[in-house]
C-alpha cells in the first residue's frame, strides 16, 4: 500500500482533473482548466520519485526529457488546420503507452508467481487490448487526415468476416490470459489489437474521421482506467475513467451535431455503400463569374453572409477574408459568419481557425441563432464549405449526410461559392445548391480569389 | 489492496462524474475538450515511470522507456496544443468584450476579465 501522503497526492490531483474537464467546458474557464489539468498531472508524476525507491532513474529522467520534448516539438509546430489528426498521433501514442505498460505487468506479475485474481488478468488483457486498438486505430486516422491515405471509406471483400474472426480471436486470448496467463499470449492479444483498430477505422469516411478520433479517446481513457486498478492505483483509475465517460459522452454529442449515429459511422460504409459519394467532378452546366461580378453583388448588399469552411483554412485565406469583411463592413454592409457545428473537421474547428485571424468573436454566429437570417440576406459567401450547405441533408433520405442539420444557405437571395473545382466535398456528395438559379460560382484557390475580390470591392 | 468493490465504487462514480462536468459543453468548445482529455488520459506516464522503474530486466526496461516516451509525448503535447487552441479564444474575447462591451453572449467574458485582465487585453490585441 502506498503511503498516506501519496494517497492524498494523488486524490488531490485527482480532483485537479475533475475541475481540468469541468473548466474545459466553459469558454471562460476553458484555459484555466487546462492549466489546472497539467498543473496536477506533473505533480502526479514527480510523486514515484520521493517514495517508490525506482531504480534505472537517470534513464526514466532521459526517457521523460525525450518524450517531452517530442510532444512540445509537435504540439508548437502544428498548423491549426491540422489539429485534429495531431490530436489524434497524441492519443495513439498514449493507447500505445498504456498497452505496454499493461505488458510489463503482466511479465511482473508473472516473473513474481502472483495470482491477483481473475479480475485483474482480465483488467490487463483489456488495457492490452484495447491500447493497441487505440494506437493503430489513432494511427490509420492520422494518416487519412494527413493523407497518407485515401480518405475515403475502405472496404474490401470479407472486411467483416476478418474484422469479426480478429474480435472472437481477441476474446478467446483474452479468455486464455485469465486462465493461463503468458507474455506470449499478451504479445499476441496487442496484435491482434492493432489489426482491430485498422479494421475499425479503415471503413470509416473522410468527414466521420474526427468522431472517430474522440471514440478512440475514450477507448484510451478507459483502457488507462484498466491498468490503474492492474496497478493498484487511484489516480490512473478515476482519470481514465473520467475521461473515459465524458470521451463518449463527447462522441455522442458530437455525432448528434452531424445528423449521426456512431453505430452508423463506424459500420455504415460495411453496410453497403451508403458512405461511399461519386467522389467525381459533376459536369452539370453551372453560373460562373469573375471577380468584380462577385464585388459587386457583394458591395451593394444589405445583409451578408460568410459560410467558412475547412477549404478556407487549407488555403490559409482566414486574414483575407477578415479584411474583405472589414471593408464591406465600413461600406455599411452588415457581415455576419454562419458557423456550422462541425465546420472544420472537428465540432469547433472553425472556431479555432477564425480566432487565430483575429476575426472579432460576436460576428461568428452559430447555426441555430442565423439559420432564420438567411431569408433576409442578400448575399451568402460560401468560402471553402460544401457539406454544411448541402440541402440533400434535407431533401434526400438515401444521401450520407441525410438527418444532419445545415445552413439555410439556399434560402438567401443569392449564393456565392469560391471552389478550387466541381469536386464534391469531404463527404464525397454532389451538391444541388451549386446547380440553382440564384447560385454563382468563384473558381480558384480560395486566398488568390478573395485577394482579387478584396481589390474590386476597394475599387467600387 | 483494498476490495474489489471499493475500486468498483470508484469507478461507477468516476463515470457519472465524467458525464456531468462536461454535460453543458457548447458545440464550440468540442475540439478543446476532446484535446485537453486527451492530455488527461496521458498520466499512464505516471503508469509508465512506476512499472519502469520497479524491474531490472532489461528487455523490460527498454520497453518501459519506450513507454514513457510514448506517454510523455501524448502528456505534455496535449496540455499544450490545448492551450494553444484556447489562447486564441481568450485573447480574443477579452480584448473584443473590452472595446465593444460585447453582445448578450460576450458580456461574461468581459465581467471576467476584470480590471488587471482586460488592462491587459488592449495591449495583446494591439500587438497581434
Amino acid at each position: 500500500m502506498n503511503p498516506t501522503w501519496v494517497q492524498l497526492t494523488y486524490l488531490v490531483c485527482a480532483v485537479g482533473f475533475i475541475l481540468a474537464l469541468k473548466g474545459l467546458s466553459g469558454p471562460k474557464t476553458a484555459r484555466t482548466g487546462n492549466l489546472i489539468g497539467a498543473a496536477a498531472a506533473v505533480v502526479a508524476c514527480t510523486v514515484p520519485f520521493f517514495y517508490a525507491d525506482l531504480k534505472h532513474v537517470p534513464l526514466i529522467l532521459v526517457a521523460i526529457a525525450v518524450g517531452t520534448a517530442g510532444g512540445l516539438f509537435g504540439a508548437r509546430r502544428v498548423q491549426m488546420t491540422q489539429m485534429p489528426q495531431m490530436v489524434a498521433l497524441f492519443n495513439g501514442v498514449g493507447g500505445g503507452a498504456a498497452a505496454l505498460v499493461a505488458l510489463l505487468e503482466l511479465h511482473e506479475l508473472l516473473d513474481v508467481g502472483a495470482d491477483p485474481g481473475w479480475f485483474t488478468w482480465l483488467a490487463t488483457a483489456f488495457t492490452i487490448l484495447v491500447g493497441s486498438v487505440s494506437f493503430a486505430g489513432s494511427v490509420v486516422t492520422f494518416m487519412k487526415l494527413q493523407e497518407l491515405m485515401t480518405s475515403r471509406p475502405v472496404v474490401f471483400v470479407g472486411l467483416p468476416i476478418v474484422f469479426g474472426l480478429a474480435l472472437v480471436t481477441a476474446v478467446v486470448l483474452s479468455v486464455v490470459t485469465v486462465t493461463d496467463a503468458a507474455v506470449l499470449v499478451g504479445i499476441v492479444l496487442a496484435l491482434v489489437g492493432l489489426l482491430i483498430g485498422v479494421l475499425l477505422v479503415l471503413p470509416v469516411g473522410g468527414a466521420d474521421v474526427p468522431i472517430v478520433i474522440s471514440l478512440l479517446n475514450a477507448f484510451t481513457g478507459l483502457t488507462v482506467a484498466a491498468g490503474g486498478y492492474v496497478l493498484g492505483n487511484t489516480l490512473l483509475l478515476v482519470a481514465g475513467t473520467l475521461v473515459g465517460a465524458s470521451g463518449t459522452f463527447l462522441t455522442k454529442l458530437m455525432a448528434t451535431a452531424m445528423g449521426r449515429s456512431v453505430v452508423n459511422i463506424l459500420f455504415g460504409a460495411l453496410k453497403g455503400g451508403s458512405t461511399l459519394g461519386s467522389g467525381e467532378a459533376s459536369d452539370r452546366p453551372v453560373r460562373s463569374a469573375g471577380p468584380e461580378d462577385v464585388a459587386i453583388l457583394l458591395g451593394y448588399a444589405d445583409r451578408v453572409i460568410i459560410v467558412p469552411g475547412y477549404g478556407l483554412a487549407v488555403a490559409q485565406a482566414q486574414h483575407t477574408l477578415r479584411e474583405l469583411v472589414d471593408v464591406l463592413g465600413q461600406r455599411g454592409t452588415q457581415v455576419d459568419y454562419a458557423i456550422h457545428p462541425v465546420a472544420g473537421r472537428m465540432p469547433g474547428h472553425m472556431n479555432v481557425l477564425l480566432a487565430e485571424a483575429q476575426v472579432p468573436y460576436e460576428q461568428l454566429v452559430e447555426m441555430d441563432d442565423i439559420n432564420g437570417e438567411f431569408k433576409n440576406t442578400d448575399v451568402v459567401l460560401v468560402v471553402g464549405a460544401n457539406d454544411v450547405v448541402n440541402p440533400a441533408a434535407k431533401t434526400t433520405p438515401g444521401a450520407p449526410i441525410y438527418g444532419m442539420p445545415i445552413l439555410n444557405a439556399d434560402e438567401a437571395k443569392q449564393v456565392v461559392f469560391m471552389k478550387r473545382s466541381m469536386r464534391p466535398g469531404f463527404a464525397g456528395i454532389e451538391n444541388e445548391l451549386l446547380f440553382e438559379p440564384g447560385t454563382t460560382l468563384l473558381f480558384g484557390d480560395a486566398k488568390d480569389s478573395l485577394g482579387k475580390l478584396l481589390s474590386a470591392v476597394k475599387a467600387l | 489492496m483494498s476490495e474489489p468493490i471499493v475500486w468498483l465504487t470508484i469507478f461507477v462514480l468516476s463515470v457519472f462524474v465524467g458525464i456531468e462536468v462536461i454535460s453543458k459543453v457548447s458545440s464550440t468548445l468540442h475540439t478543446p475538450l476532446m484535446s485537453g482529455a486527451n492530455a488527461i488520459h496521458g498520466i499512464i506516464l505516471l503508469g509508465a515511470i512506476l512499472v519502469t522503474g520497479t524491474t531490472d530486466n532489461a528487455v523490460a526496461v527498454a520497453v518501459g522507456l519506450v513507454a514513457i516516451v510514448l506517454a510523455a509525448v501524448n502528456m505534455v503535447g496535449g496540455f499544450v496544443v490545448t492551450d494553444r487552441m484556447l489562447q486564441m479564444f481568450v485573447r480574443k474575447k477579452v480584448s473584443t468584450g473590452s472595446t465593444t462591451g460585447g453582445g448578450s453572449t460576450t458580456g461574461g467574458s468581459s465581467t471576467t476579465g476584470g480590471g488587471p485582465t482586460t488592462g491587459g487585453g488592449p495591449s495583446t490585441g494591439g500587438g497581434a
